[in-house]
């Protein structure tokens, strides 16, 4: 077993006084894929932060590639890519001048900068739109562009911040399709996401951290069974109903008339709630079975972590 | 020596990279011209003629040209701290930090950028200037050391406005907390009128400073009005302005 290429060891990082990343440690190993789950501010970006060098951590360790990110900054940057929830592009230049400015600063010569950045414009479908300001690129094309950017020197290791955030679904799909690639090449990502979809897509393992904390870890297969991945939802006529319907359920209201029920032991969850509510006279407005989101997945973990609140 | 040659091979990409901007939104360049020309216009035509230079053979127009080149020189230092503060609500300086580039060079690209740009915004003044009557009473090579002496002055001004917009959240707020600055350095000052006629507190405050010195500097080199003991009062200012706040600037740019 060769050394993991990513290791977080009781990284920390205070803001004021605000706990944003509060002793996680995390190993992502060489070739594999590790989704960080988390609501906003749960500190999924601070730490893929520290772990870029980008900010310096309170305390704790870490390494990428074998090399400390406090010691040995520039080794670690030249073998990390990163690409932000914020596309880190500049809107005034164009598609290639950003990949060119990019492999410049990444010291590459002129000719060859302009060979990779030709392409990596090839790769992610931009060579018609290469020397148009970025700021006409559409949101999906704007990611493609700083995905490339990030993927400039080939690094062995790559840091996706909610890559698809703010996607419509179709370049959604375009995207996941490209990390996939990558990691079939051997690339290491740490992902983070909100989307429980996401993780269980791209991810082999999942840590899900809350308020900074590491909450749940395992494979997306071994989440969701500790999780149930459907949820129903009651939605009732008044929220007085749904008071009483959840009390009989032994769970609570969500925006005023809306009770869920995590889909723990199949069809027959649903049968049981169903003649819980009716043996308490209570019927439900209106019914609807979904996939478990991340709310649900909090919903239950927080339950579940006493000293989370 | 490495670490140096990157500093200034990535502080050359840097500043293309924001001088490429110029090119692509020219209005940029074009607003920068637009206070200055106002300025011109109001204190050459509309004061002006209220203004006594008091010195003999003196005339206003040449009085108050110098003055208007340091308010343009000032002034542009502004887009140094509005650039940064954009970069970094953009995004981009996070991406910037995670490349094994000079972190230096990330400001020193953008000071090298600006203090171009100043240069050449001067030297569109100095041409206006001449249409609106003023004239040099030196040499050629004087006037461009001049042209030098206030590029420097608003390179150092660069380094004070490079921490502001690392400070602030955003392009708006660097242009806000920028006036608050510029105002007493600008006005309070002898670039308009003869700071005789002021209270004598404000007088004190506007022979001595730097934005004054280096006005005094310039009349010495393009008007010979002035001891040119001020040319070297302007260049310690400038010095002393960058020691202090390009190391400031850079701490703030690691921190942050």
């Amino acid at each position: 077993m060769s050394a993991p290429a990513i290791v977080a060891d009781g990284m920390r990082k205070t803001f004021k006084s605000v706990v944003a990343v509060d002793h996680i440690s995390l190993e992502v190993p060489k070739g594999t894929v590790l989704g960080l789950l988390g609501v906003n501010g749960a500190g999924k970006t601070t730490m893929v932060r520290m772990l870029t060098t980008v900010l310096r951590p309170d305390a704790g360790r870490g390494t990428v590639n074998g090399f400390d990110v406090q010691r040995r900054p520039q080794d670690v940057r030249r073998s990390i890519g990163l690409a932000g929830q914020f596309a880190a592009v500049d809107e005034n230049l164009t598609g290639r001048e950003n990949l060119v400015l990019v492999a410049r600063l990444n010291h590459l010569a002129k000719t060859v900068a302009a060979q990779r950045a030709a392409e990596l414009l090839e790769q992610f479908g931009l060579t018609d739109a290469a020397d148009r300001p970025v700021r006409t690129y559409s949101g999906g094309m704007r990611r493609r562009l700083d995905l490339g950017a990030a993927l400039v020197t080939h690094p062995p290791v790559l840091f996706l911040d909610e890559p698809t955030t703010g996607l419509d679904p179709a370049s959604r799909l375009d995207l996941w399709a490209v990390i996939e690639g990558l990691v079939h090449d051997g690339t290491t990502v740490l992902l983070t996401t909100q989307y429980l979809e996401e993780a269980d897509r791209l991810a082999d393992n999942i840590v899900v951290i809350d308020k900074g904390r590491v909450v749940a870890e395992g494979t997306a297969k071994q989440l969701k069974a500790r999780l149930g991945d459907t949820v129903i939802e009651f939605e009732f006529a008044s929220p007085a109903a749904a008071a009483q319907a959840a009390e009989v359920l032994s769970t609570t209201v969500e925006a005023g008339t809306l009770v869920r029920v995590v889909m723990r032991e199949g069809s027959a969850t649903l049968r049981n709630a169903l003649n819980q509510l009716d043996a308490a006279g209570i019927t439900p407005a209106h019914v609807a079975l979904r996939e478990a989101t991340l709310d649900d997945v909090f919903l239950t973990l927080t339950n579940r972590t006493p000293e989370g609140e | 020596m490495k670490g140096f040659s990157h500093f200034v091979s990535d502080t050359l990409v840097m500043a293309r990279r924001n001088l490429t901007m110029l090119v692509r939104v020219p209005q940029l360049l074009v607003f920068s011209l637009v206070q200055p020309m106002l300025f011109v216009f109001m204190f050459r035509y509309v004061f002006g003629g209220a203004i006594s230079t008091g010195q003999a053979g003196l005339s206003y127009v040449d009085y108050l040209m110098p003055g208007i080149f340091l308010q343009t020189a000032s002034f542009g230092a502004i887009s140094t701290a509005v650039g940064l503060a954009e970069d970094k609500n953009k995004g981009l300086l996070e991406r910037l930090k995670s490349l094994p580039m000079s972190r230096s060079a990330v400001l020193g690209g953008r000071v090298l950028a600006d203090t171009t740009r100043d240069g050449v915004v001067v030297v569109v003044m100095l041409l206006i200037g001449f249409a609106v009557g003023f004239n040099t009473h030196t040499s050629f090579a004087r006037v461009v050391a001049g042209i030098i002496l206030m590029t420097i002055f608003g390179s150092a001004l660069c380094w004070v406005f490079a921490l502001i917009g690392l400070s602030v959240a955003n392009g708006e707020t660097a242009q806000a907390a920028a006036f608050p600055i510029l105002a007493p350095l600008t006005f309070a000052s002898n670039a308009f009128v003869p700071p005789s006629t002021m209270p004598d507190w404000l007088a004190w405050w506007a022979e001595r400073q730097p934005l004054s010195t280096t006005v005094r500097g310039v009349r010495a080199l393009m008007l010979g009005t002035e001891s040119s003991d001020y040319v070297w009062g302007s260049l310690l200012w400038s010095l002393a302005i960058m020691v202090v706040f390009a190391p400031l600037a850079i701490r703030r740019f690691r921190n942050s």
